[in-house]
């Protein structure tokens, strides 16, 4: 197991390494750099003030340079300077986390709380009118895009509350600080949950039909002591898969939530120095993404040994 | 004796009712007033920007030498104002501009202005300073300017190579704040320090801008809003939603379409909505240096297809104005008279008979219905962009032309037209000023960097120099609508349309006056309050 682990450790650092020339390397390739992007908000292109700008903000250097004090300073824990805002990158990025870690583990929670109830509740009562219908609301939630399920929710909201639930930093009540995440949340989490819905439903028939499952039933096991101890046990790790590769997935889905609810989150903040080729950013949320990424799937390797006694990491 | 009581209580009442409209007029001190911003501005500095994005939230901060009176809609060399200056003079035949300064003025962080300011403010707009701006988008505007002198603290003179009596229309733009000297221009990309009716208390990119009164400020009993909260949304379905329900007090100036006007408008009627031109022109930039555009014949034959009213019909439901380079009356003062434009080759009233002459000149320079013309229609990835693209394609196609639309991201888009690497481009220009001499020069004069088809054309270039000393303004007028007529005759940047756009704000705010012939000098916010 230890061996395992360390190889293990050893391929994540492998994998960051080749992300961090990806994302150095494709932002480089994309059309227009930030010095493009300034005077095209200026409406004007004077090559001397060009020439100015790219040297200030180093981007005059060779591009091998350019990454060296890049990863360096990243290593370093120094993530250099905006160049829109001109302040500390990390200073830029840090307060952002929470919020998106917040709205993250919150879509999380109610996928799972949500999706694995009713996909076990789908298995067990399968081909019955509740089975129907649950499996239409998770094909609903996997068919519906966020960025409609998320402006369908504000219409409704404003037609029928005259509120919307625009991301308030400073809540003063209780509904309101539910306002600012549950909602949202529940605008992305609706179709991770209905994903992890089927997961769990169709995990949950293949065991059911296994013959300890019969055995238990034989020894006249309670159905909720089949279903829920012998059963769910068994069929969980794939659910624990699915979960796991969502919250890396999540990204997607919260960059487009973040925008419609204007949260002021690290999805959204990517998305804005993507287009303003705010490279320091981009480069480092981007990588601190592919950490937290190559992590959960870490994780999510270990959780397997965790939940399956069977499975023996010895190499 | 009767006549006398009679006469008495005429004067009481007549007191009375006017007591009684002030008192329901009389504006109210307080309130945060609440708006939405339509993107993330890439900085705080009016002097290194030119979008309104920019302006609207940064303007209250500052003030200007002069200003346009904030509460008229149309900005004129009539209603300039005082802000900094106290008065102004011309002197030494118009090329003198002296202005006595204020005393007793206040920056935000307590240290006094001065004729300094003035000074360094000009001198780094002008390149002639230690300090630079990181961009300087306007820097021709200052061509004419020699240097500026000062005389103690209080007097500054502007001294020009020759008169330019719109100098001072310029310096009442939005576009002209005076910075402080001890402050950097990098800190004023982040945190500006301004004399203005509001101090800065926090830029956060992609998330708010928050202003809050200025206790200090030199104009007596204003601001009335202690502050100005900007949310910045850039989904604007979501931030119209917002004001609807409640969470605005006023959505982002001139940023609400004709059809979303409606919607607004059903949702919330009580909100009150203006619809005014702003001096923005869609226009197409024409690549005249290489083929097939150099062929004179190619290019009258495009402006002479051009439906305008059909543009104006459907993007804007017939909401719109069609003219020349200037912005067209009533809001703008320097349109050509209607009878005029007409006579321009695609201006008259007979689309048909145009489109019958356009194809001649094709057929004259080899095209036919058996050989059309291919060519690419570049545009910004931008729906005000895109969509009168696609109407001009489709236009085109009944001279024989057949158009592809090329969509260009934002950032390549300068760069691309810099580079003259497009045959047919659909543009916007916005006019900061509506006055001939800031559209002439930045649009149109050899060598501007504004000037992205290159034309250059020096019998109109010294013209642009008549109009622009000329004192008397029905002389100058004149001068302009044949510059202008020549301008579109020459198919320099065909103009196709003059958009209008709405503003709405909830009924409890009061005093806001949405500027008509631009978007970009309105902002000051000193004289809005809440009636809450």
């Amino acid at each position: 197991m230890f061996a395992y682990l360390v190889r293990r450790l050893f391929l994540m650092l492998v994998t960051l390494f080749g992300i961090s020339i990806v994302i150095f390397f494709l932002l480089r390739i994309v059309p227009g750099n930030i010095v493009d992007i300034l005077f095209a908000a200026a409406g004007y292109v004077d090559p001397a003030d060009k020439a100015n700008l790219e040297r200030e903000l180093g981007i005059d250097q060779p591009l091998i340079m350019q990454y060296w004090h890049w990863i360096s300073g990243f290593l370093r824990g120094d993530f250099g300077y905006s160049y829109v805002s001109e302040k500390p990158a990390l200073q830029e990025i840090l307060p952002r986390i929470p919020i998106t870690a917040r709205l993250a583990g919150l879509a999380l929670l109610f996928s799972a709380s949500i999706g694995i109830p009713l996909g076990v509740i789908s298995a067990v009562k399968q081909g019955t009118r509740l089975d129907y219908v649950l499996r239409v609301v998770s094909l609903s939630g996997l068919s519906l895009p966020s960025f409609w399920l998320g402006l369908l929710i504000l219409t409704a909201a404003v037609a029928m509350f005259g509120q919307i639930p625009i991301f308030n930093p400073n809540p003063a009540t209780w509904l309101e600080a539910f306002a600012t995440y549950a909602v949202p949340a529940a605008a992305v989490g609706f179709r991770s949950a209905a994903l992890t819905m089927r997961i769990t439903r169709s995990s949950m028939l293949e065991v059911l039909r296994q013959d300890y499952i019969r055995t238990a039933r034989a020894k006249g096991a309670s159905d909720a002591a089949v279903n829920y101890h012998h059963a769910l046990k068994n069929a969980i790790l794939p659910v624990i898969t699915v979960i796991g590769i969502e919250a890396a997935f999540l990204i997607g889905g919260l960059i487009v939530t973040e925008t419609v609810f204007n949260i002021p989150g690290v999805a959204r903040f990517l998305v804005e120095a993507i287009r303003w080729r705010d490279y320091p950013i981009v480069q480092n949320l981007v990588m601190l993404i592919a950490v937290v990424v190559v992590s959960a799937n870490f994780i999510v390797d270990m959780l397997y040994a965790v939940f399956d006694p069977r499975i023996r990491y010895t190499d | 004796m009767r006549s006398v009581w009679a006469l008495a209580a005429t004067a009481a009442l007549s007191l009375l009712a006017i007591s009684t409209m002030a008192f329901a007029g009389e504006p109210k001190q307080g309130g945060i007033l609440r708006m939405y911003h339509r993107d993330s501005p890439g900085n705080a500095s009016i002097h290194e920007g030119a979008t309104y994005s920019l302006n609207v939230p940064f303007m209250p901060i500052f003030n200007n030498l002069v200003i346009y009176k904030q509460d008229e809609p149309q900005n004129s060399l009539k209603n300039i104002v005082p802000e900094l200056a106290e008065s102004w003079a011309w002197t030494n035949e118009g090329k003198t501009l002296t202005f006595k300064l204020r005393q007793g003025v206040k920056w935000h962080d307590g240290k006094p202005f001065t004729s300094a300011d003035v000074k360094c403010t000009f001198d780094m707009l002008m390149g002639k300073s230690q300090q630079k701006f990181r961009q300087n988008p306007r820097k021709s505007w200052y061509n004419e300017v020699n240097d500026i002198t000062t005389n103690g603290d209080f007097e500054a003179s502007f001294n020009l190579k020759r008169p330019q009596p719109s100098l001072l229309a310029l310096l009442a733009s939005g576009y002209t704040p005076v910075y402080p000297c001890h402050v950097s221009p990098g800190d004023m990309r982040t945190h500006p320090i301004g004399t203005g009716p509001f101090k800065f208390v926090e830029f956060k990119a992609n998330e708010s801008i928050k202003l809050t009164r200025n206790t200090d400020y030199w104009r007596k009993g204003r601001p009335y809003l202690d502050g100005i909260e900007f949310t910045i949304i850039p989904n604007r379905s979501t931030a119209i939603l917002a004001f609807v329900a409640g969470k605005f007090d006023m959505t982002f100036p001139t940023e609400v379409s004709i059809p979303l006007l409606k919607d607004v408008k059903s949702q919330d009627p009580s909100a009150i909505c203006v619809v005014e031109p702003n001096n923005v022109s869609t226009n197409i930039i024409v690549n005249s240096t290489a083929a097939p555009f150099d062929n004179a014949d190619i290019r009258k034959a495009m402006a002479l297809a051009l439906d305008r009213k059909a543009f104006v019909d459907i993007l804007f439901e017939g909401q719109a104005d069609i003219g020349g380079t200037m912005e067209p009356a009533p809001a703008g003062l320097w349109a050509m008279p209607k009878d005029m434009l007409e006579t321009i080759p695609g201006y008259g009233p007979d689309v048909k008979a145009n489109r019958e002459e356009a194809k001649k000149l094709m057929q004259k320079a080899g095209y036919g219905p058996d050989k059309h013309l291919a060519v690419k229609v570049s545009t910004r990835n931008i729906p005000v962009y895109r969509d009168p693209a696609v109407i001009l394609i489709d236009q085109l196609k009944s001279i024989y032309i057949d158009g592809e639309l090329d969509v260009v991201e934002t950032a390549n888009w300068f760069p691309k037209v810099a580079r003259k690497d497009y045959m047919l481009g659909l543009n916007l220009t916005g006019n900061a000023v509506d006055d001939p001499d800031q559209s002439f020069y930045e649009n149109y004069s050899c060598g501007s960097e504004r000037n992205y088809t290159n034309y250059c054309n020096k019998d109109i270039e010294k013209l642009f120099d008549v109009q622009s000393q000329e004192t008397d303004i029905a002389k100058r007028k004149k001068l302009v609508w044949e510059i202008d007529k020549k301008l579109q005759e020459d198919v320099a940047r065909p103009i196709i349309f003059h958009a209008r756009t709405g503003t709405c704000w909830k009924p409890y705010v009061k005093g806001v006056t949405v500027m008509s012939n631009s978007s970009y000098n309105g902002y000051r916010y000193e004289d809005v309050w809440m009636d809450k």
